[in-house]
């Protein structure tokens, strides 16, 4: 299996209509611990990603992920448009000149994410952020190829460890971004990035895995 | 919600066209991606200064746009950081070949996206040093957290570096000279009351009609305690004394003494304040060589008022005098 270049159209589609269903959810998260406007902002940034998606010609993979990332850079605003649109930027370096995706290129592209998203925001695993979710969900999905995995099981394990690394930041103290300013009141609530960082991924394995 | 605008989602706008309309002589506007850049834009052979950040504080930033200070400033939604595409085209407005700096204040967004700004910047061949301030006291597990917030000591940064912008010194010299503020500049604030963000409507915190929070950010961000209203005399020493001691400043120094209104504040309770301040200083043999009195890194109405001090030494001095001309800041211009 591959991913041509309209699926990952498709991805990003779905990813902004779940964002746009999860918008109230996100903010109310983010309202606990942040500045709730998390869901508002990438909701934001998602419907202007699909205004630019409209024009867009031609089968590069890493053009449209680039452009996906500047579009978040200059709509998103606050903390979420540099993360997440270093994301896409990162992954579009990642996969220049690609008009389909092999499993090795989607982990390329997972890697650059994650570089990409801890050189942004110099966050590690345990500080209560995106990194929380996008570490785990990209090593599951090396080691599932390393098993020997296909492309769909693999990416529907890098889904699960989103979820549970999602999961995990709920008792953590934030240690990064404007929750960090509330200490050990901070912990109990699950962050807002990692939920969002999840939804990319879950809408990445539900796009890709089921239509292969 | 009772307050002097059309419709909320105009507010930043309408204030943009306001400052262009009104200052023609010192300043331009452009919209969409919004940014304001001094009249005589670029200054060729001049390094130039871009700050930014959220609306909702002014006259910072736009209103320190002009000789002397600022050349050019990226105003956000009111409390929300500017996006790279502003910086990126204010930056490349104002560069007259010397070399751009960025101040930014220390909040999560406002540096990542000016991270992002001085990156794309680079790129296309521009030379750009970034400067964070993180100059409030108030924070103090600054280890655990994203770090102190930048706040009093931007304006005397801006300044102090314009002046030195002027003169013509290096790129590295200004950069160099803004961290040598950021290092010497401590603050501190307190509400007595809340603000209301228009597009949210209602208050952003709430306090009671007796209480005041010491240690607040300018986003109305919590601070180190929420206690009873109490005289200035005992409000000020709450407020000058963290200060005093972090740096710490000693017997001796000559400081620059600012005294900020948060926006709801009045003149005449800001100079009982300065009076209070002075007395403290003036105690502990810490003398006042210079001062500012006034509202000029707001929070839009909230009440309450922010102390900085900036240890001073003679280059600091002299470039304080230094002629400005802008919408919020003049003198010897």
């Amino acid at each position: 299996m591959t991913v041509p270049h309209a699926q990952v159209v498709g991805w990003i589609e779905e990813f902004a209509s779940t964002v746009a269903e999860n918008r109230e959810y996100l903010t109310q998260l983010d309202s606990a611990i942040g500045d709730g406007d998390h869901g508002i902002n990438m909701d934001r940034g998602m419907k202007a990603v699909l205004g630019k998606l409209e024009g867009l010609e031609g089968d590069d993979v890493g053009g449209l992920l680039k452009t996906v990332g500047m579009t978040l850079v200059s709509s998103v605003g606050g903390a979420g448009g540099p993360l997440y649109g270093t994301l896409f930027l990162q992954m579009g370096t990642a996969t220049a000149g690609k008009s389909e995706l092999e499993p090795e290129d989607w982990a390329a592209a997972l890697d650059g994410a994650v570089d990409g998203v801890q050189m942004r925001g110099k966050a590690e695993v345990g500080d209560k952020t995106m990194i929380d979710a996008l570490v785990p969900a990209r090593d599951a999905f090396r080691s599932a190829l390393a098993d020997g995995a296909s492309f769909a099981e693999a990416l529907n394990r890098s889904a699960g460890a989103a979820e549970e690394g999602m999961q995990s930041t709920i008792p953590l103290v934030a240690r990064k971004g404007r929750a960090s300013y509330l200490g050990e009141r901070s912990a109990g609530h699950q962050d807002p990035g990692a939920t969002s960082s999840y939804m990319l991924l879950k809408t990445a394995a539900e796009t890709w895995s089921g239509g292969a | 919600m009772k307050k002097l605008i059309n419709k909320p989602d105009d507010v930043v706008t309408e204030a943009l066209q306001g400052m262009a309309a009104a200052h023609p002589d010192l300043l331009r506007v452009s919209f969409g991606p919004n940014y304001i850049v001094r009249a005589d834009a670029p200054v060729q052979g001049k390094v130039a200064l871009v700050s930014g950040g959220g609306s909702g504080h002014e006259p910072m930033h736009g209103g320190f746009v002009g000789m002397g200070m600022l050349d050019a400033a990226c105003p956000g939604d009111v409390f929300t950081s500017p996006t790279p595409d502003q910086m990126i085209e204010a930056t490349k407005a104002v560069d007259g070949g010397a070399g751009v700096v960025h101040i930014v204040k220390n909040y999560t967004g406002d540096v990542m996206n000016f991270e992002m700004a001085a990156e794309l910047a680079r790129g296309e061949g521009i030379e750009v040093e970034a400067v964070v301030i993180d100059d409030d006291v108030a924070v103090q597990d600054s280890l655990y957290t994203a770090g102190r917030r930048g706040v009093g000591t931007t304006v005397l940064a801006e300044k102090i570096c314009g002046a030195a912008a002027e003169e013509k010194q290096s790129l590295q010299q200004v950069a160099e000279l803004c961290r040598r503020v950021n290092v010497n500049g401590r603050s501190m604030g307190m509400a007595l009351t809340s603000c209301i963000v228009p597009a949210a409507g209602t208050p952003t915190f709430q306090l009671g009609e007796d209480e005041i929070e010491i240690g607040i950010g300018i986003h109305g961000e919590p601070g180190r305690e929420r206690r009873k209203l109490a005289p200035a005399s005992e409000i000020v020493e709450s407020l000058a004394t963290p200060v005093v001691e972090d740096l710490p400043y000693e017997e001796g120094d000559q400081v620059l003494a600012f005294v900020n209104g948060m926006g709801g504040t009045p003149a005449i309770e800001l100079y009982i304040v300065y009076n209070e301040l002075h007395k403290l200083l003036e105690e502990r043999g810490i003398k006042i060589a210079r001062n500012l009195i006034g509202s000029y890194i707001t929070s839009l109405e909230m009440a309450g008022t922010s102390i900085t001090l900036l240890k001073l030494d003679d280059e600091l001095t002299r470039l304080w005098d230094a002629p400005v001309r802008t919408p919020g800041l003049r003198w010897g211009a």
